[in-house]
């Protein structure tokens, strides 16, 4: 092993090799931080050179794109709320908030300076663990995955905000929305109208773009004036946040280490680690906390998380040729490619391989995070230009990023549609979160669960790691309630700020018409998705049937609790909001029909002079710079863009 | 402004195509070899990184090299519906230009010998360059035993699972296989892939798998070897004839054709032997299969033809796909054309056996159009 360890250091620090590397690292930064794009792009860059190349610098190469993706995405997740890809949604929670407060500087250096942290962190975890780590990976079998998911979803009750009904409910239609599609279990379709778009199921990264950007863009442009509403430093917040991370190390190395073991496990991916760990650093976190309104902890957690899940990602791929998750999945190709098989021969006759791999990655995080770290404070400067410059920017990033998930105008409808949910979600304060965890957490509670029951019975659900996951669950939920208790046998006086805050966190239930209609509309979808999935087979139809009835008790019981009078009736302004929802709207048909690239220019040029009212030079410059982006990604990546008629004759 | 994507150049292009084809029978003697073009745009309708997209990349750096214009080949993944939503699209937009390529698996056969409703496409339309066959082993857990016959008795009498896919994906046939010797295997459908499968056999939880050759090399030869896993049966591999014969990856190992037909009363005429050899045939005969429109220019398609047939007779090929798909040859030109036509006629009453065999003896329901 050791000397399997030197000879990879010396790979890996030899010349051709950094050099490989470093160009693996700037393609990756260059498709993480441009949301949408992501792994896939980033190896349809690297494959046309990678065969016939010396395995090892064609590793550096590979592990340098990998690596670095969960890194730059982070930079729409913070400045824009865009969450870039899968691993950073959690990320927005906090990091938007506090860009917000003018902090972007603050939460990017503390989220590079946790990415970094977080990579090397794994990859130490891994140096030692991949060799003992097969029989772990088997020990996890469907059931404790079954009962992982379930973990997931508990998280909800910690993350539904000021009322757990709404949070149930969320969840539930979140279910409900990840169901769409095809019976794992049975392959019968359901729930897809007649569409054949959701035959495959709504795709995560629209999703996470309608439920978390949308709403947030449509708030800044009612609100006019720029992302940041206070005017700070950025020098102060950069080394701010860095100080951040130093204050908060043990968190960072927890959710590492979580990061590393959580990413381990295949099919469950890295979409859940990052809610895990925020909803951990929210739980665990002591003094005053502002997780949802920019908590640094918020983002350093994930983030710190994430890259360490890349670094586990590797072991179910290297061992078991599994993919542990989506990148890993593309890395996986790239290895069979290179004419590398996976399989206990990586820790045997491949180790030195191996280990190339896992300080290659190591490397590659410290020399991505730090070139994100350098280019954190003038990137942050974005978040003081008045938001109606940014926001035809912003929306061309959004649609150009939903329509890579399949390249189908159904992802610019669902993104509409989904992001009506999320804008009423988001001014009635339903927990989006839950929303997602829900949807994320959907095919693989029900395919676990239909599969441990299938190869175990009720057995299944008797295996001591999943009575210890069951236990972690139980705990987590009556953490707050030991808490509590523990905090009532202490003086009032001690603990009164902490009293006060626990108050403050829980405001009493509101309700307001926007309530109503989502619940009113929840139900009437409970019943027309009943009667959808009713004439399913048994194991087909349990499922979304057991999402409908956790969404229209949810929905339920957050109605009777304002009928018995227990929720304060507050107004919920809604109409400026569905207008620009409508506008975008407009905007798809629009791109439909003429092209995209000609819609994105024209709207940007007519957006910035009429409605921020800049000069027609400025706006001209920007949209001249938009057509030249959505080309050149055109022509490098051998992307398509809706082809309207306009598009056709100029392109 | 000066990119230019690929549609902005078409009717300019087929105005070009039009004028050479007017032209042709000037040239028909000195247009021997028409030049291929320059870039060729190959349709994946999977994902990155996947079984048909590395043996996608890894054919369009064998083919660049061997056609004589040595074109620059564009990977397209269009991925969505287990390669339906891309083959759909291709079917729609792709100009017979011979520009356009296509690379299909067995999870885009299958849904259209089957007419799944979301089929729109047909591959009486298509003809194909190069085919790639592969091969498959099945393998049990120890505890059934050490020989063929008696493993086949204790996995009759003792029920156990096998980890799939989907009911009608590339496992169908080995789920068949299985039924067809009266095993009483029980199918547990939701694995992501047959890696997925292969992680359920080595818990435990599944007591049967099935991998293909290339797979099966790399990760089941190390189970065997430390006695974690026993053999089973091959698929064996199809001859000339279209019979199927040993696979000479597993010279050692009986085919299942072999064992089925061992038993008293079966027969090759069997319906179930007939749906059985029909998609091992599109499944795995021909597994992976590059496609051009059938209407491309007849000369463009004897270049692109001749281009696979040398790559048949070089060393560094084969030996770099023995590496990638095992040691199988692949099959080029007229003979692939004639036996993907034999392969993808399924006649409606066998199509129904199916589905009937599905529902009553699983109780999946697939729906045909």
């Amino acid at each position: 092993m050791i000397d399997a360890l030197v000879a990879s250091l010396g790979e890996v620090f030899s010349a051709s090799h950094l050099v490989y590397m470093g160009l693996g690292v700037m393609i990756g930064l260059l498709v993480g931080i441009i949301p949408g794009l992501g792994g896939i792009a980033g190896m349809a860059l690297l494959l046309p050179f990678l065969y016939g190349m010396e395995p090892g610098l064609a590793l550096g190469m590979l592990m340098g794109m990998v690596a670095v993706i969960p890194t730059g995405d982070t930079f729409t997740s913070v400045l824009m709320g865009i969450p870039g890809s899968s691993a950073s949604q959690a990320t927005v929670m906090d990091g938007f908030p506090l860009a917000k407060k003018g902090q972007a500087a603050r939460a990017l250096a503390s989220a590079f300076l946790s990415s970094l942290c977080g990579g090397v962190i794994g990859a130490i975890v891994l140096t030692g663990f991949i060799l003992v780590a097969r029989p772990l990976v088997l020990a996890f079998s469907s059931a404790e995955l079954f009962v992982l998911t379930l973990l997931g979803l508990a998280m909800v009750a910690v993350l539904s905000g000021d009322s757990l009904f709404k949070g149930m409910a969320a969840c539930g239609l979140g279910l409900l929305a990840g169901a769409i599609g095809t019976a794992p279990a049975t392959g019968e379709f359901r729930l897809n109208l007649g569409v054949e778009y959701l035959f495959d199921g709504i795709p995560l990264i629209v999703v996470g773009l309608a439920i978390f950007a949308l709403p947030e863009i449509v708030d800044l442009l009612i609100r006019r004036g720029s992302i940041a509403r206070e005017q700070t430093s950025l020098g102060h917040g950069w080394r701010q946040g860095i100080r951040d991370v130093v204050d908060n190390r043990g968190l960072v190395a927890k959710c590492a280490g979580m990061g590393s073991l959580i990413g381990t496990i295949p099919g469950l991916a890295g979409s859940v680690v990052d809610w895990l760990t925020y909803a951990f650093a929210s739980k665990t976190a002591k003094g005053e906390k502002h997780f949802g309104q920019g908590d640094i902890r918020g983002v350093i957690a994930p983030e710190s998380a994430n890259n360490a899940c890349a670094c586990g990602a590797m072991v179910p791929t290297l061992l078991f040729g599994v993919p542990g998750s989506g990148t890993a999945a593309i890395f996986l190709g790239g290895l069979l490619l290179l004419g590398l098989e996976p399989g206990v021969s990586m820790i045997t006759t491949h180790l030195d391989l191996t280990y190339t791999i896992i300080w290659s990655l190591a490397l590659a995080n410290i020399l991505g995070a730090a070139l994100c770290l350098m280019l954190a404070r003038p990137v942050a400067q974005l978040t003081r230009i008045p938001f109606v410059l940014l926001a035809p920017v912003i929306t061309t990033l959004i649609l150009f990023a939903a329509f890579q998930a399949t390249r189908s105008l159904g992802d610019w409808y669902t993104l509409v549609a989904v992001g009506a949910i999320g804008l009423l979600f988001k001014q009635a304060g339903w927990s989006r979160p839950a929303f997602l965890i829900g949807f994320v957490l959907a095919p693989g509670a029900e395919t676990y669960f239909y599969q441990s029951v299938q190869f175990h019975g009720m057995a299944a659900f008797l295996r001591p790691g999943v009575i210890i996951i069951l236990a972690l669950i139980a705990l987590a939920f009556a953490f707050p309630l030991i808490k509590r208790l523990v905090l009532r046998r202490q003086p009032p006086l001690a603990v009164g700020a902490d009293v006060n805050r626990q108050t403050a966190d829980t405001p009493a239930p509101t309700f307001g018409k926007i309530d109503l209609v989502l619940v009113v509309g929840m139900l009437a979808l409970a019943a027309g998705a009943w009667y959808d999935v009713s004439g399913m087979s048994m194991i087909g139809g349990i499922f979304p049937m057991l999402a409908i009835a956790i969404m229209a008790v949810g929905a339920l019981l957050a109605g009777a609790q304002a009928w018995k009078g227990q929720a304060t009736w507050v107004s919920q302004p809604i109409g400026q909001p569905l207008v620009w929802l409508g506008g975008l709207l407009a905007l798809i048909v629009v791109a439909s029909l003429l092209g995209f690239i000609s819609t994105a220019v024209l709207m940007t040029l007519g957006f910035i002079r009429f409605v921020a009212r800049a000069r027609w030079s400025a706006a001209l410059l920007v949209a001249i710079g938009i057509g030249a982006f959505l080309l050149g990604m055109q022509a490098l990546l051998n992307l398509h863009y809706p082809m309207g008629w306009l598009d056709a004759m100029l392109f | 402004m000066h990119a230019k994507p690929k549609l902005s150049r078409m009717p300019c292009r087929r105005w070009w195509i039009a004028c050479a084809l007017a032209l042709l029978p000037l040239f028909a003697e000195a247009d021997d070899a028409q030049p291929t073009p320059d870039t060729l745009t190959w349709t994946v309708p999977f994902g990155v990184g996947g079984g048909t997209d590395v043996w996608a990349r890894f054919m369009s750096h064998w083919m660049a090299q061997s056609l004589p214009s040595h074109p620059a080949i564009v990977i397209d993944n269009v991925p969505g519906g287990g390669s339906i939503t891309g083959t759909n699209l291709f079917y729609t937009r792709a100009q017979p230009n011979g520009e356009e390529m296509l690379v299909t698996s067995a999870s885009t056969q299958f849904p259209a010998m089957l007419k799944d409703p979301r089929v729109r496409f047909d591959y009486a339309k298509w003809t194909p360059i190069i085919a790639a066959p592969t091969g498959g082993v099945v393998y049990v857990q120890p505890r059934f035993g050490q020989e063929t016959g008696e493993i086949l008795a204790n996995l009759r009498e003792e029920p156990t699972k096998f980890a799939m896919q989907t009911p009608t994906g590339l496992e169908m046939p080995v789920m068949l296989a299985f039924d067809m010797l009266g095993l009483a295997v029980e199918p547990v459908f939701g694995m992501r892939s047959r890696g997925e499968g292969r992680l359920a056999f080595e818990r435990g939880e599944a007591g049967v798998d099935f991998q293909t050759t290339s797979a099966y090399f790399s990760s089941v030869a190390p189970l065997v070897e430390s006695g974690q896993a026993v053999p089973l049966f091959s698929l064996g591999v199809m001859n000339e004839e279209g019979v199927i014969v040993r696979d000479p990856a597993f010279p050692d190992l009986p085919t299942f054709s072999e064992l089925y037909l061992a038993q008293p009363g079966a027969s090759r005429d069997d319906v179930a032997y007939e749906v059985f050899h029909k998609f091992f045939a599109s499944g795995y005969a021909l597994q992976k299969l590059l496609l051009v429109p059938r209407q491309v220019d007849a000369k463009l398609l004897a270049g692109y033809r001749a281009g696979a047939k040398a790559l048949t007779t070089n060393a560094d090929f084969l030996a770099a796909a023995r590496q990638q798909v095992g040691p199988y040859e692949p099959v080029v030109g007229e003979v692939a054309a004639r036996q993907l036509a034999s392969a993808m006629e399924l006649s409606d009453a066998r199509r129904q056996w199916v589905v009937d065999w599905l529902k009553d003896r699983y109780g999946v329901r697939v729906v045909t159009r």
